[in-house]
């Protein structure tokens, strides 16, 4: 028997960077002390109504348009009604009917390398919900409403997902665009991303396993590893008790991250009744076309078609233009490193430099592109130098640590610390004679047809010229001099 | 001598603005609480009364006319404040056991303008809890009481502030109308009582029942003084997005057209299934209505007869949409954040459970139960979204009938007020009290309740008017014509005189 094909639908909500929260004036931050922002409209004190704050329209249209939505001309508000602690008013508002995105899709690469769509059935507004937390085995429960009332976006995809590396792949297309149009922080751990992915299975026969959607998902690589399991699980369920989408019904499960299991939260044997109804407190929304014209125009190049752009232009790797354009600001400051057209800096060169020192300094430092010392033009000033010739690799590479770290102008830097390198020719065999003298076991070696023991000479000659040798001319001296 | 509370409040506020008349904002609060000491053991439209508060603001009013400024077109005069608006430091009850000691921070955007006029607050009134009935015997803290015949009941649910102006223990009042709460108790204790557009008055601040129903408007003795309120109190508020910028403004007693200039080519509409032709229904409304109507004839009006049959269909309307939006609304009160919460429970179901179930009365619990159904899985296409395409109907045929008539006149409701206890255990009568005013609230347009007479004992009755939505301005002049040509005044109570001078 063939395995079983994967189906996977992913829920995703996406918090909106927005300042303040989708319905009052609260500010929206993540990491504040408990209970700090909020209001009366958060708190969902009496009396106290939702007003909507424009900007989470706007980013939220912006995202459907990255996703390739129809952005609706009207939109409205429903109240998803349901009791918990964490919903202050006991009931969230949201959007049924009349979502503000519909039918995009999200392209991602299947299994064998191939784009592949994943269609986006809607991305609908809503507000988040505040936290809960438990005590350890005891019998209080704390509420945060810091959370509570911040923009979400809510994304729908079919059920085009096929594999576990495809569901990785969505989600992390998901984040790159949302960095590249500023939309979302998109960070799992913080909650900006959550995911809940709808998982189940097609056997050969026909024959379906029941749907399961799991939740506690804190990590791509926790979404990776639920389906995983849960592949493995609903086959054995299947084969073992035979249960099928028929005969079981749809259930939710939590993943445990220590045990790396998921576990059965609840059964949904019908669907929630959250008797859904228009929200009486704000009035339908009116896009204008105006609006959504203008954020098309402001979308930025996104990061797919980058990365094709990046192996047709610049002639990359699909590897190097991949890491390049994996960070908008990266990708930006690379490109800002290559300069307009005329100034003929190797992008080859620049990848070198970007994915090499920079990405590794920003590797060790856990530093931001944003925070370093070191701008893109400096970058291309110390790449024209050593074109030039005017200073060697190592010069570079120490310049470029000492920049990244203090800041500060290549060229100046260079007449200031007198970094230029010899090349006068004059100079150069001065050094190589003084360290032929030092090294004539070495010389000797050259002159019996070692070229291997050059590699001596050519070091002395250096250390004579501290460090700044022109390499090529140093060798050439040696070899005019020791063939003489 | 007529005691200065007891003039229009434009002459109050004017004395008091005036540095060279004796007059002061303190004399009227102190007055004000005198009358509510001596009558309101007996007529209970008080649930707090708010003495500091008052005198600290009637304070602030003549400190700043001493010091030369005008402290508003409502200078120090006394406002009871139905308590489901909000005024900071406070406690905010809605006639409820559910909210505990709660105490709001902020205030309701309305009365924040009514100071801001130089009105002085002198207590939270009387309410059907969370404003749902007809007579305040829903209230928690027990019934207020008819100024006209203490066994009987005020009206609701703004029964409480309607009972305190008509006694005389203040000149201008505060309630909420979501199907009638506010002209229904204005025709039982015979005084003014508006109804504003949906959106002219901000509803932030006054704790929801059915949200896209409520308004808060104003009670006063006369048309020129719950003008003058509804002027203050309205206008787009950022706080409510479906505040909304009408057109016309309100317009208050020195900007009205003069007398007689505004019958002359009116129409009156009369809608045949407002004409309480029904078996049962009490003569005496429509007597008065129809003599009222008479004499505006007389004086030059038009009269036009308008069949309006989904106006019939406006109590079962109301009694979908209304507790549909009530069962969202009320929510909230679970007892996690504030109000009550049981000290009984040993899992979170069962402290929501018993915290409402302590916390509520029975007609509340009645309409959440409705509310609930109607939106259920299976029953909303049935109840919900019929009762809200109905309403759309309801909408677009007042829309129509505006395009023949100025306004509509009727009677406020079928009959004066009822004895205590009369109709309490009989929810479906005490529903059928509203069938002469959801269909303003339904279809959004201002109506207003004036005195229109006394029945043979002496009850109160009101007359209604109605008028295009946004369109107070023609509403309030054809009052104020009214209470002029045809006699639609306020009569003080027996009650009164105790206090009036």
């Amino acid at each position: 028997m063939s395995a079983p094909r994967l189906i996977v639908g992913m829920e995703v909500h996406l918090q909106l960077k927005t300042k303040t929260k989708c319905f009052s004036h609260s500010p929206v931050m993540y990491g504040a002390e408990a209970n700090t922002l909020v209001d009366p409209v958060v708190m969902g004190l009496p009396g106290a109504l939702p007003v909507l704050n424009k900007e989470a329209v706007r980013l939220a249209i912006r995202t459907g348009l990255a996703l390739g939505c129809t952005i609706a001309d009207v939109t409205k508000w429903d109240r998803k009604n349901y009791f918990y602690p964490d919903l202050p008013k006991g009931y969230q508002i949201s959007q049924y009917d009349q979502p503000l995105c519909v039918d995009g899709r999200l392209e991602i690469d299947d299994d064998e390398g191939n784009p592949k769509l994943v269609r986006i059935r809607r991305a609908h507004l809503e507000e988040d919900t505040g936290k809960s937390t438990h005590d350890e085995g005891g019998t209080n429960s704390r509420v945060d409403l810091n959370r509570a009332g911040t923009p979400l976006l809510e994304i729908v995809s079919e059920p085009d997902i096929a594999s576990s590396g495809e569901a990785v792949r969505y989600l992390d297309a998901l984040r790159e665009i949302v960095a590249y149009i500023g939309t979302s922080d998109g960070n799992m751990q913080e909650g900006n991303l959550r995911c809940e992915p709808n998982i189940n299975l097609v056997f050969e026969n026909g024959d379906r396993s029941p749907i399961v959607e799991v939740k506690n998902l804190n990590s791509v690589k926790a979404v990776e590893l639920a389906i995983e399991y849960e592949i493995e699980r609903q086959t054995k369920a299947y084969e073992e008790e035979g249960q099928t989408l028929a005969n079981t019904p749809r259930s939710t499960r939590g993943w445990h991250d220590e045990r790396l299991v998921t576990l059965h939260q609840r059964t949904k044997e019908s669907e929630d009744d959250y008797r859904y109804f228009p929200e009486p407190d704000l009035p339908p929304v009116r896009i204008p076309d105006a609006v959504v014209e203008a954020e098309r125009d402001a979308l930025p190049e996104l990061p797919r078609v980058r990365r094709v752009r990046y192996q047709a232009e610049y002639g990359l790797s699909a590897y190097d233009a991949g890491v390049l354009t994996q960070d908008p600001h990266i990708s930006n400051w690379f490109e800002a490193a290559i300069g307009t057209a005329g100034d003929g800096r190797d992008p080859k060169v620049v990848t070198n430099w970007v994915t090499g020192e920079l990405l590794r300094y920003l590797n060790e430092h856990k530093a931001a592109i944003t925070e370093v010392g070191l701008e893109p033009e400096q970058l291309g000033e110390l790449i024209d130098l050593e074109a030039a010739g005017t200073i060697n690799r190592r010069t570079a590479k120490e310049l470029f640590r000492d920049i990244v770290k203090a800041g500060g102008s290549p060229n100046q830097l260079v007449e200031e610390r007198g970094l230029a390198q010899v090349s006068d020719r004059g100079a150069v065999e001065t050094a190589a004679k003084a360290a032929i003298e030092a090294q004539p076991q070495a010389a000797d070696d050259v002159r019996a047809g070692n070229m291997k023991a050059i590699g001596r000479l050519i070091g002395e000659t250096m250390k004579q010229l501290g460090g700044r040798g022109d390499p090529k001319i140093v060798q050439q001296v040696l070899r005019d001099l020791l063939s003489g | 001598m007529t005691h200065p509370l007891d003039l229009s409040v434009a002459e109050m506020a004017a004395r008091v603005n005036d540095p060279g008349d004796d007059l002061t904002a303190r004399t009227l609060v102190d007055e004000a609480l005198r009358r509510i000491e001596v009558l309101d053991a007996r007529v209970k439209a008080f649930l707090v009364v708010t003495p500091e508060l008052a005198r600290e603001q009637a304070d602030a009013v003549d400190a700043k006319v001493a010091a030369g400024e005008r402290a508003g077109p409502l200078a120090g005069v006394p406002l009871a404040v139905k308590d489901n608006l909000a005024v900071p430091g406070v406690p905010l009850t809605c006639g409820s056991k559910i909210l505990g000691e709660y105490v709001p921070p902020t205030w309701a955007t309305c009365v924040e303008r009514a100071v801001a006029a130089g009105c002085c607050i002198v207590g939270k009134t009387n309410l059907d809890e969370f404003a749902m009935g007809s007579s305040t015997e829903n209230s928690a803290f027990g019934p207020s009481r008819n100024p006209y015949d203490l066994e009987r009941v005020p009206g609701g649910s703004s029964g409480g502030s309607a009972a305190a102006v008509a006694s005389g223990m203040v000149p201008l009042a505060f309630g909420s109308d979501t199907g009638g709460s506010i002209r229904q108790p204005a025709a039982l204790c015979g005084i003014v009582g508006i109804k504003p557009s949906y959106g002219r008055v901000s509803r932030n601040g006054l704790v929801a029942f059915a949200s896209s129903l409520d308004q808060p408007g104003p009670f006063a003795r006369s048309v020129d003084d719950a003008a003058t309120l509804l002027k203050a109190m309205a206008g787009v508020d950022p706080l409510d997005a479906t505040s909304y910028p009408f057109e016309h403004e309100v317009v208050d007693h020195g900007e009205a057209p003069a007398s007689g200039e505004v019958l002359g080519d009116l129409r009156i509409g009369r809608v045949t299934e407002f004409g309480l032709q029904q078996e049962g229904a009490d003569c005496a409304a429509r007597d008065l209505v129809e003599a009222t109507c008479t004499t505006l004839v007389e004086k030059g009006a038009e009269q036009h007869e308008i069949a309006m049959p989904v106006a019939a269909q406006g109590i079962p309307i109301y009694y979908l949409v209304a507790p549909a939006e009530a069962s969202s609304n009320l929510a909230r009160y679970d007892g996690v954040r504030y109000g009550h919460r049981t000290d009984d429970a040993g899992s979170l179901i069962e402290m929501y459970a018993k915290t409402r179930d302590e916390g509520f009365g029975a007609e509340v619990k009645r309409r959440i139960l409705l509310g609930t159904f109607a939106l259920s899985a299976g029953y909303a296409d049935a109840y919900y979204k019929q009762a809200m395409a109905s309403r759309a109907a309801l909408r677009d045929a007042f829309r129509a009938a505006f395009e023949t008539v100025d306004v509509i006149i009727s009677a406020t409701t079928p009959s004066p007020a009822f004895r205590l206890g009369e109709k309490v255990d009989d929810p479906l009568e005490m529903y059928l009290c509203d069938v002469l005013t959801v269909a303003a609230n339904l279809s959004g347009v201002p109506a207003m309740s004036i005195p229109v007479g006394q029945d043979e004992r002496g009850l109160p009755l009101g007359l209604q008017i109605w008028a295009p939505l946004g369109r107070e301005d023609v509403m309030l002049a054809v009052a104020r014509e009214m209470e002029q040509v045809a006699g639609c005044r306020y009569t003080p109570p027996a009650l009164a005189a105790e206090v009036m001078s």
